[in-house]
């Protein structure tokens, strides 16, 4: 059983996704997916407990070898990233029920749960997997799902974002797959550690750089790295409450997965930040991207739509972290990755209360709500402060690191920068902050915004914002694992 | 040399253009799938023709036949052709809806549509500085 561990975390939401539709009953199927990301969660645990104290496990699909079949790798970094995806997902899917009867109509909400499931599978199957061929299948698995996903949102706009960003997708995705074809032509295989194996002495090979190009661009697409977020603002604002709190807390982070493993395992450190000027290019696009986007999000009247952008601005941090490349800068980003799928997550479930009490969430709903609602906004200003990187949150933690890694190569300019950055995520936290705590309630609806969210929602979200306190305060579990994954990344890389 | 012996490289390369600049260049959202479709053909030509050796034969074990062209790029890309459709289906449900709720599937039309149903929602709010001053 504990050997099947890799395949079972795939499998198991991949074959509970159609059982969902034999059930029928919301509520059961509810209780079924629960119970399937419990289930992930543990097998996640026990993966990284397994990997944290033997090293990397890989399994042999069908009991093919490795270059020939296709091989399940899980180190320290993708047993890192399971973990997060699994457990983010498990406490999402608690407030699920709530927010779903409520928004979604009955008969669809059997198929949001399947959709769901097939997206957690997708997400976990990306991760989990060693061959290049199968990223771009779970891939595709994750990405048509999430399509379907948003469009279950209420707004007709929703149909057109998912619409949008079928197209966006599907050509990054593509281009994923080009490049997976052009490193199959030059090196005839498509496992990971037979490729970065092979790729080394093709550096010089105009095709491996055409393949690394393809790729870059197509993760990045995925990823919503400015300028090609686009589709993620009107994604994120259009679809159900909770899909935007998966999408946020899972999704991209998967995709930060994605453009790790390939630039520093496939290609190999010296080819993706030596060879090629890829560290300026993620450095000056992550800190623009930062600019930009918390920029925009300041004057955002639709709240999802704000903490979109600032997810756009929050990537750019991570990405930063790649571009300096270091043991440190590795570990901010992989720190940052937890942080901010914490922040986001527990920040979107708070919004989910909201738009289940208000029917919305735009700025002027948010007039007064300090009185009206007090818990539902102190979790959203402390997930704010946690984004801003107050000391004694998450969001410091990860920034702390980045800050140092940037003083460490005496890169100044981008210190000082990753500091104002955060001063931009304070203009819009506390735009939220006047409006719920410093203004009256708008008139006339003063007597339906009394209720608090419900506890199904509530106490998800809590739970969340209070492991942005917690991890702030008790920083051991991530930072040690960050550290020794990032070190791996990058000594792995150097063999 | 080069341009007759690798033609169906250039093929690929030609039609993924084509795609690309019809998903970009047009407005009907019909016409955006089939230039999807093309950029996604393109590539599936691409794959199966890295696939051929040089005077190979079909990859089936037969008396005389040692040289067989490499199977495994055309079974992969069965795999991407089905995730083709799948997309191109469900582009195509997803333009049905957006029919059914703008009644258009010109992408300008949709854009004027959504600009004004912003410009209508953020009305109130345009108010609210007013009414929080007096």
């Amino acid at each position: 059983m504990l050997a099947h561990l890799p395949i079972l975390q795939v499998i198991l939401p991949l074959m509970a996704a159609p059982s969902c539709l034999l059930i029928r009953k919301s509520t059961l199927v509810w209780l079924f997916t629960l119970a399937v990301s419990f289930a992930a969660l543990a097998v996640s645990v026990l993966l990284l407990q397994q990997v944290y104290a033997t090293g990397p496990i890989s399994y042999q699909l069908g009991g093919w070898n490795a270059p020939w079949g296709i091989e399940y790798r899980i180190d320290l970094l993708n047993a890192w990233v399971l973990f997060i995806v699994t457990a983010l997902s498990t406490a999402v899917l608690t407030a699920a029920h709530t927010s779903v009867t409520r928004e979604l109509e009955p008969n669809r909400q059997t198929v949001f749960y399947t959709l769901y499931l097939l997206c957690f599978a997708g997400l976990l199957g990306i991760v989990a997997t060693g061959d290049a061929f199968n990223v771009f299948v779970f891939l595709e698995i994750s990405s048509l799902s999430t399509y379907a996903l948003i469009a279950l949102g209420k707004d007709r706009r929703a149909l057109w974002a998912a619409f949008q960003y079928l197209i966006m997708g599907t050509i990054g995705a593509t281009f994923i797959l080009i490049g997976i074809g052009f490193l199959y032509m030059m090196t005839g295989t498509l496992n990971m550690a037979d490729l970065a194996a092979r790729i080394p002495p093709l550096s010089e090979s105009t095709t491996v750089l055409t393949a690394f190009a393809f790729i870059f661009v197509g993760i990045c697409l995925k990823l919503a790295l400015f300028p090609l977020h686009l589709w993620l603002p009107n994604a994120y604002s259009c679809a159900p409450s909770i899909v935007t709190a998966f999408l946020a807390a899972t999704a991209t982070k998967v995709a930060l997965y994605l453009l790790l493993r390939f630039t520093f395992t496939v290609f190999g450190v010296d080819f993706s930040l030596s060879h090629l000027p890829l560290d300026t290019l993620l450095i000056g696009l992550g800190l623009v991207g930062v600019f930009a986007a918390s920029t925009v999000a300041i004057y955002q009247a639709n709240i999802k739509r704000m903490f979109a952008f600032s997810s756009v601005a929050q990537i750019g941090y991570m990405v930063v972290g790649i571009g300096i490349g270091t043991v440190t800068a590795l570990q901010a980003t992989l720190l940052h990755l937890f942080n901010h799928a914490l922040m986001k997550g527990g920040l979107f479930l708070a919004l989910a209360g909201l738009v289940y009490q208000l029917g919305g969430c735009r700025i002027e709903q948010f007039r007064g709500l300090g009185r009206t609602m007090p818990w539902t906004m102190a979790a959203i200003v402390v997930g704010g402060l946690s984004l801003i990187g107050m000391p004694l949150t998450v969001g410091f933690v990860s920034k702390w690191y980045l800050i140092s890694a940037a003083v460490e190569q005496q890169f100044w300019v981008v210190a000082v920068l990753v500091v104002l950055g955060s001063l931009l995520a304070v203009a819009y936290v506390w735009k939220l902050v006047e409006a719920a705590y410093f203004q009256a309630p708008a008139a006339g609806t003063e007597d339906e915004t009394k209720a608090e969210a419900p506890l199904g929602i509530l106490l998800p979200a809590w739970l969340l914002i209070a492991a942005n306190i917690y991890f702030g305060i008790d920083t051991r579990l991530p930072v040690e694992v960050t550290a020794a994954a990032s070190q791996f990344l990058l000594g792995g890389a150097a063999q | 040399m080069l341009l007759a012996s690798h033609y169906n490289y250039w093929i690929v390369i030609a039609l993924m253009m084509i795609g690309l600049y019809m998903v970009i260049a047009q407005g009907n959202l019909v016409k955006k799938i089939i230039g999807l479709n093309i950029f996604q053909t393109s590539v599936f030509i691409f794959y199966i023709s890295v696939g051929k050796v040089d005077g190979g034969g079909a990859p089936i074990l037969t008396e005389g036949e040692t040289l067989y062209s490499n199977p495994l790029p055309h079974v992969l890309i069965l795999t991407a052709i089905v995730v083709g459709i799948a997309t191109t289906a469900l582009a195509l449900a997803l333009t049905i809806r957006i029919k059914r709720a703008y009644g258009s599937i010109e992408e300008r039309d949709i854009q004027a549509a959504e600009d004004l149903q912003e410009r209508t929602a953020t009305q109130p709010q345009t108010q609210s500085p007013a009414g929080k001053e007096q």
